[in-house]
């Protein structure tokens, strides 16, 4: 399924770094979605845009992740060729992600 | 226990009035803040005071100060704002003059300065430049503004002088906000929990609508009630620093924990390292508790000592961006726009001008996250219609301008059913941070007083 059926997001800038969060809906899909979305993948999903790293924070409390991506906005709000200088379109892209909710989470070798 | 309530007025510099309106009159608030101040805006705001010394203050502050004055003082709340952006000096001055055109008495207004440090950018040449890592000194000729996001300072002094409204140009968003919190309830600079707790509630309400409902909405997935009269938010907070956020009922919009959340999230990198002029805040452990419908507490926030440096915003002239565009329709329209892409990218290499970077798009295919991720979302053949896109980086306004005609010239020269061309070059204002230690700063609150004894004493902090 896509994350959007379990989380939602929101993204923000600054300077060339953007920040998404992903965040569930029910607080016991949150170990399943942090399984899952890895800064890794997220950079790999965001290949063609966040030319930096990507790191992952989590807000345990409000089951939320936020991926922090540098080099994200085409060298910032102020420069940037992008049609979306800011990254806002970028939270909607990352709900389309696919996610398996059917994962074991105590499964180390996943 | 004492409680303050403070609205949100606006959360970008050319937010919408009406609901600030809204919340002066029935939202029983002690403050408002309007927070209007992009990261680049200030440099843009300088350019105006370079032409003209009694401009260079957000556009619409006069606009929104006839709209709110009269409904503050008849409500006795007090107003504190960034629009002074680079002029807080000129800002007070044109809200006192409509103050008097009001026939409003007793009015004390303070503009905060200091934070412009453009007079003293020599000093800091060796600086690093926190994005590039590269010296400050490889922008020297082109810089036009230099701010540093102070703190609380001066506008708890103004306050504490009985200021009525609080106008300033850059400081740090949550500061509008932590400023009248440590001022009524009389915390101290070493308080750094009730600072974190305030920075948090600064946090939420400096983008107004975007804890409301706004930024928000997805049909089927997040609905969010009558939208089109979305509310502006109210924090209530008590002296130990606990707060809720609500809003006015009869307003549209909502707050829910996930609208928080969301905004909780926003803009923000390490949770446990918000970094503000007054405090580190940590975010980490942050809760979010629904207690009634539209009234969300927020638990767990604390904070750490300040770093002693001020980030300060670098303005700098970087070149010109042009943007044309021309659309293409019906079956096919996809492989015309790319012929057209092709032609152009050959026409501008027989042009032998200087391109810094271009970048063409396929609006409607894959200009917002390019093809990997587009591709998969939309069926290509069914396309109705694709608008082409080219925009470019140049040194040299000339070279701007040719690139703009090569994408008309797709008129006549290019594939079928090119319409709508339009053209755009703008100058490149881009903004640069470095840190400055903050004993570099020196802040001043001046005075200007509607039916008093006229004074425009200055106090130094």
């Amino acid at each position: 399924m896509k994350l959007k059926q379990v989380t939602h997001s929101r993204s923000g800038d600054k300077g060339n770094i953007s920040n998404v969060s992903v965040i569930v809906y029910r607080m016991e899909d949150f170990e399943k979605v942090k399984k899952q979305v890895t800064a890794e993948k997220v950079k790999d999903y965001f290949h063609e845009i966040v030319k930096g790293d990507v790191v992952r924070y989590e807000l345990p409390k409000i089951g939320a992740l936020n991926f922090v991506m540098q080099n994200a906005l085409g060298g910032g709000v102020t420069k940037s060729l992008t049609l979306d200088r800011h990254g806002k379109s970028l939270s909607s892209a990352l709900m389309d992600m696919e996610i398996d909710m059917e994962v074991d989470v105590n499964n180390s070798n996943y | 226990m004492k409680k303050i309530r403070i609205g949100s007025g606006a959360g970008y510099a050319g937010d919408r009035i009406e609901p600030a309106m809204e919340l002066i009159q029935k939202g029983d608030l002690d403050y408002i803040i309007f927070e209007c101040l992009a990261e680049r805006t200030i440099a843009l705001a300088q350019q105006e005071k370079m032409k003209n010394p009694d401009k260079g203050y957000n556009h619409l502050l006069k606009y929104r100060m006839d709209k709110v004055l009269s409904l503050c003082v008849e409500n006795n709340v007090t107003l504190i704002t960034n629009m002074g952006a680079a002029n807080p000096l000129a800002a007070a001055k044109v809200i006192k003059h409509l103050a008097e055109e009001k026939g409003i008495s007793n009015l004390k207004i303070a503009a905060v300065s200091g934070d412009d440090v453009y007079l003293n950018i020599g000093n800091y040449m060796d600086c690093t430049i926190i994005e590039t890592g590269a010296s400050l000194k490889e922008l020297k000729s082109s810089i036009i503004s230099a701010n540093a996001y102070i703190g609380i300072s001066g506008i708890v002094t103004a306050l504490r002088e009985g200021a009525d409204i609080v106008i300033t140009g850059r400081v740090s968003d949550p500061s509008l906000v932590v400023a009248p919190l440590k001022h009524e309830f009389n915390w101290q600079d070493t308080d750094y929990e009730l600072l974190g707790k305030g920075t948090a509630a600064g946090h939420l309400l400096e983008c107004a609508a975007q804890v409301t409902g706004g930024y928000f909405a997805d049909p089927g997935y997040k609905d969010v009630p009558d939208l089109w009269n979305v509310g502006y938010p109210i924090a209530e907070v008590q002296e130990n620093g606990d707060f809720f956020l609500t809003k006015l009922e009869d307003s549209g919009g909502m707050i829910t924990t996930a609208t928080v959340k969301e905004q909780v999230v926003y803009e923000i990198h390490d949770p446990a390292r918000y970094l503000t002029p007054d405090v580190i805040a940590d975010f980490s452990q942050i809760e979010v508790i629904e207690k009634e419908t539209n009234q969300v507490h927020i638990n767990g926030v604390s904070g750490k000592e300040k770093s002693g440096y001020y980030k300060t915003s670098i303005g700098y002239l970087d070149g010109y961006i042009v943007e044309a565009e021309i659309s293409y329709g019906g079956s096919g329209c996809l492989g015309r726009s790319r012929l057209a892409e092709e032609v152009v990218r050959h026409r501008l290499i027989q042009a032998n001008i200087e391109i810094q970077e271009m970048r063409i798009d396929h609006i409607g295919s894959n200009s917002l996250y390019g093809s990997s991720i587009s591709a998969p979302l939309y069926d290509r053949e069914r396309l109705s219609e694709v608008r082409l896109r080219v925009a470019a980086r140049t040194a040299d306004k000339g070279a701007a301008y040719v690139i703009g005609q090569e994408v008309e010239a797709l008129y006549t020269n290019g594939p079928a059913g090119g319409g709508g061309v339009r053209v755009s070059v703008q100058e490149v204002v881009s903004v640069a941070s470095i840190l400055i230690p903050s004993e570099d700063i020196t802040i001043n609150v001046t005075y200007e007083e509607v039916d008093k004894i006229e004074t425009q004493a200055s106090h130094s902090l």
